[in-house]
């Protein structure tokens, strides 16, 4: 039977199952109880859209803890506590708040193993939202994919279903690298047939939604439900299309990516982010490099444009990449 | 509707199946078919076969279109006796109103779990009819291994198709994973369905646990037809048993997963995905080597159940595949002294699905 | 039976000894070898500091964690890591605490609850903070120690870290050595207030200030915030006063600093000669077993220079590994 569950519920889920099977894992972040210190209920919100909801009742606030409104402290403290044994699993409320952290997670937790001589582990995963669509203005609402990335010693993963968010962000507490976890706020709500059990999916394996054999579009996040939209207007022209969802940015699953590419000959990257040092940008990069015989037509990166995140919902609407832009693209290539 | 022009339709093969992608075309205009004759190659979202003709006669159009998806009931190609003219097939065809695509029609859930001794197990129930048939998957499989199966034979049988412990979305450990205790799930899920006799369809391990399973209470199992079964000689293809067991990725498995067929074209990405899914649910794999370890020690196949089952005197349909590269057909065929033997030319491991209309033939003779 | 006027055993005060001339001789001997040319990138002295992370470290044990400066060789020694690999690092050495791969400004031992020196200013404070978090979470009785500058006392991560260990009562010691200079700022320009005990008083902490050359006032004053932070009374805010003897880095012309400031740093804030002089007529320790600490001390010291000279590199392969577990 499917089991349909939403996004925001797997990743509940995930918590759960990790936080019940193995005692060092721990949660903290702002409000991801709620209530902290004041006279109305516990687990007053279970984080700011719910996600964490039921945690701190089942496990107690030394494993479920509220911060004060200090990322660089708390998530420190999570990098800190991960390289002394514990599996913390810190929420940046908003991954567009890591500019106020970013030392802890790029010069500290990413490079402890290196700078130690291997003699050093940092099992951390910090897991925040990204993404635009909710009308939540510049400073809540980017794809910061491409700066992690770009960052030897972290991984990054950007599920686009609930079944995946569920497997990667349990395979991403299990790791011992520090993983960050990014949650796109318009998937919260989508839903999946997702499996009671704890299940993990591996870094690095990226899944193809849609096999096709005259074009090849390598996304992630929400930008994979945007392809496959533009895959079914497209078969109606006849024109096969090959979706591939990365699932993990860092390790990335070239393999995959050039294999189609050799299948179809053609090229389309589409991401959420702004263009440049994009990751659309990285994959076409290396396809160019590593498949350039069997490319038919030139790739083509499909980004947001080289603007911050629009508050006015017509304007965010023609900021992020619409199906209709694959589709104009492909049809373009195909000619 | 024209008796003299047939239509080839997309089917509905399962009862979730909405719609499939034309792979390839076997015949093309002007083809003279018989009943049987293979047409068309598609692909759906948990599987890959053949659409077969139901009529004689030649193809006279071809319209769907090769990489092409079109939702079930499909007009996609018309035969038609080479005396009708061209003239009438136009007609037809001009006249012809699709049928109206359900959107979501009955969204019939199949699926039900029931809590056992063992844990929770999951198993599909399908048609109405007064004779009961019980449908067991075999090793690493699950209760869609049979969905060739159960729709082709739901409006003549009480279907049950269930999922083992270890297996699909059932519990993911066992009492006693032996044959035996295999047996014993089965009899207490009959117990817990109210289900006092039943005819029990085995594949592979599942064949094994069927004919276990009558061996322990012969009161209860009407007959067994087996596909590929365990439990009747001593091989097994244990680097297949490893390989399944041991691949974590879509390039390790595939190779052994080919080797349950006899066109190696039938693994799709869709199943390797599914199977994929399984093993990296926690705990598969340590079942999984359990069970092989219990079931097939030190490479062989740990139980013969020739003799035992032979004294129960319930009849017997056992169906192998000729080119069988997991359990040789010759076991089968060693079971002609009390059993009705089928080998089917053409045929891997997965007879059930790859010859699924001489299987669900030979599945309803034996259960009548 | 001799009377003890001090607050440790003869081992001990032994103990205490040895490592802050281990550290003198250590940072003494870098200075020279810098200024020959053979050792890559910085190097920031501890000399003249030793009295204050030893004093601290004396009472610590493998499973209490400290996290240090860039200044973080007498931390490290202190807190027991040994000088051979510290100074193989030092050289970019294969056999050195990190490979090679960290150098002066990342040794650790976390074997040893060493989190390394660190060169972010400041980064020090939140991570042990979560070393703190993780010792509470076992109870293991575990402290965390955070070291950092009168420079690096002003960063966002070290208050924002005061008031976190505050909030969750973390075992968490915040120490400011305070050798006066920020780099080449004095800290006179840069600290709005003029006693840390307020600053630590603003965020709920209590605070002490102690004279940094004299180990006797530091190791009392952390012997007792140590305690209350083991027995869950929170975190505690030290100050040691002190002096650098060097440069803020090896080759820093130190025009800061007003004329004779280093000769008389040299003369009357040198903490080794105060604790030699505190300790020499007490009857505990002779002098004697002091010169002869500082035999083997500069020995052991001009040993581990051979050896890190003739340690292997690491190899072209070395670049890539230890960036993950697994990847």
């Amino acid at each position: 039977m499917a089991r349909n569950l939403s996004m925001k519920d797997a990743i509940n889920e995930a918590l759960d199952l990790e936080m019940r099977r193995d005692p060092t894992v721990i949660i903290m972040g702002e409000d991801i109880a709620g209530g902290a210190g004041g006279q109305g209920e516990e687990d007053a919100w279970g984080g700011v859209l719910g996600v964490t909801k039921g945690l701190i009742g089942k496990y107690g606030a030394h494993r479920v803890m509220d911060t004060p409104l200090s990322e660089s402290a708390y998530i420190g403290a999570a990098i800190g506590a991960a390289a002394c044994g514990l599996r913390p699993v810190a929420e940046l409320m908003f991954l567009d708040f890591m500019g106020v952290c970013f030392d802890q997670i790029f010069n500290q937790a990413a490079k402890f193993k290196y700078m130690f001589g291997g003699k050093a582990q940092t099992p951390v995963v910090i897991r925040g939202m990204v993404g635009a669509g909710f009308r939540a203005a510049a400073q809540h609402s980017q794809m910061l994919t491409p700066l992690f990335t770009h960052i030897p010693g972290l991984k990054v993963v950007c599920p686009s279903n609930a079944y995946d968010a569920k497997g990667l962000l349990i395979q991403s507490i299990r790791d011992n690298d520090p993983v960050i976890f990014c949650e796109h706020k318009n998937l919260y709500a989508s839903m999946a047939d997702v499996p009671a059990e704890a299940y993990t999916i591996p870094f690095g394996e990226a899944a193809i939604p849609r096999e096709g054999k005259h074009v090849t579009i390598v996304a992630y996040g929400l930008m994979v439900h945007r392809a496959l939209e533009a895959a079914e207007t497209l078969a109606k022209e006849k024109i096969d299309v090959e979706v591939i969802d990365l699932r993990t940015l860092s390790p990335i699953d070239m393999d995959t990516v050039i294999e189609s590419v050799e299948k179809t000959g053609r090229l389309i990257a589409v991401d959420e982010a702004n263009p440049r040092c994009s990751i659309a940008a990285d994959v076409i990069a290396n396809v160019s490099e590593n498949a350039f015989k069997a490319l038919k037509s030139a790739p083509k990166a499909i980004t947001a444009p080289h603007t911050p995140v629009p508050f006015t919902p017509a304007l965010e609407d023609l900021y992020i990449p619409s199906a209709a832009q694959i589709v104009d693209a492909v049809r373009n290539q195909m000619k | 509707m024209s008796d003299t022009i047939k239509q080839v339709v997309m089917p509905k093969w399962g009862l979730s199946m909405k719609e499939g992608k034309i792979t390839r075309w076997l015949v093309s205009e002007g083809t003279t078919v018989g009943v049987g004759d293979e047409l068309t190659e598609v692909e759906t979202e948990k599987i890959a076969s053949a659409v077969e003709a139901t009529d004689a006669g030649v193809v006279r159009r071809i319209l769907g279109e090769v990489d092409t998806i079109y939702p079930v009931k499909t007009l996609l190609a018309i035969i038609a006796d080479a005396s009708v003219p061209d003239s009438e097939i136009d007609a037809f065809l001009a006249a012809y109103v699709p049928p109206a695509v359900e959107e979501d029609e009955e969204v019939v859930d199949v699926y039900s779990t029931v809590t056992l001794p063992v844990g929770e197990i999951r198993y599909a129930k399908y048609g109405s009819g007064d004779k009961t048939l019980i449908f067991i998957h075999g090793f690493g499989g699950d209760c869609d291994n049979w969905l060739f199966n159960t729709s082709g034979l739901a409006d003549q049988f009480t279907i049950y198709a269930l999922d083992l412990p270890g297996h699909g979305r059932s519990v993911k450990g066992f009492t006693d994973a032996s044959l035996s205790g295999m047996a014993d799930v089965i009899l207490s899920f009959m117990d817990a369905l109210s289900i006092d006799s039943a005819n029990l369809i085995g594949h592979s391990m599942g064949g094994a646990i069927s004919m276990k399973t009558a061996i322990k209470a012969p009161k209860r199992v009407k007959s067994v037809t087996t596909f590929g079964s365990a439990g009747l000689g001593i091989d097994i293809n244990m680097e297949y048993i490893d390989g399944f067991i041991g691949s974590d990725s879509r390039r390790e498995i595939k190779p052994f997963l080919e080797q349950l067929f006899f066109d190696a074209g039938l693994v799709s990405r869709q199943m390797i995905d599914d199977i994929l899914k399984y093993k990296r649910l926690d705990h598969v794999p340590e079942s999984l080597r359990e069970l092989a370890d219990t079931v097939f020690t030190g490479g062989k196949q740990s139980e013969n159940l020739v003799e035992a089952f032979k004294a129960t005197g319930i009849p017997m349909t056992a169906i192998h595949g000729a080119d069988d590269k997991i359990i040789p057909a010759a076991h089968s065929e060693a079971a002609k002294s009390f059993a009705k033997v089928e080998i089917l030319a053409g045929t891997g491991h997965m007879a059930q699905m790859e010859k699924s209309k001489e299987a669900n033939a030979l599945i309803a003779a034996q259960a009548k | 039976m001799s009377n003890n006027p001090f607050p440790l055993p003869k081992e001990k005060l032994l103990e205490a000894y040895t490592k802050m001339k281990t550290i003198r001789e250590f940072e003494e001997r870098l200075h020279v070898e810098f200024a020959k040319g053979d050792i890559p990138g910085f190097v920031h002295l501890y000399a003249g500091e030793e009295a204050s992370g030893t004093g601290i470290m004396m009472h610590l044990e493998d499973k209490d964690r400290i996290a240090s400066t860039h200044r973080g060789h007498g931390h490290c020694i202190a807190k027991g890591v040994e000088v051979e690999g510290m100074m193989a690092e030092i050289y970019g050495k294969s056999t050195g605490t990190g490979r090679g791969k960290g150098g002066s400004m990342h040794i650790a031992d976390l074997s040893k609850g060493m989190m390394g020196a660190n060169g972010i200013l400041g980064a020090g404070a939140p991570l042990i903070c979560g070393a703190a978090l993780a010792s509470k979470f076992r109870g293991d009785g575990g402290v965390g120690i955070t070291f950092f500058g009168d420079g690096a006392s002003n960063q966002g991560t070290v208050l924002e870290s005061m008031n976190l260990a505050a909030v969750w009562n973390l075992p968490v010691i915040f120490v400011v050595e305070n050798n006066g200079y920020a780099e080449s700022t004095s800290i006179d320009y840069a600290v709005a207030v003029d006693s840390y005990i307020d600053r630590a008083a603003g965020f709920g902490i209590p605070g002490v200030t102690v004279d940094g050359t004299d180990f006797f006032a530091v190791y009392e004053a952390a012997g007792e915030i140590i305690k209350r932070a083991r027995e869950g009374g929170g975190p505690a805010f030290l100050e040691c006063k002190m002096v650098r003897f060097f440069g803020h880095f090896e080759g820093d012309a130190q025009t800061y600093r007003a004329k004779g400031e280093n000769e008389e740093n040299r003369a009357n804030k040198d903490c080794l000669k105060i604790f030699r002089s505190k300790v020499g007529g007490a009857g505990v320790i002779t002098e004697a077993e002091m010169d002869k600490i500082d035999q083997e001390v500069l020995a052991r010291i001009e040993a581990c220079v051979q050896q890190a000279k003739k340690d292997p590199l690491p190899i072209a392969k070395d670049l890539l590994t230890d960036v993950y577990v697994s990847y």
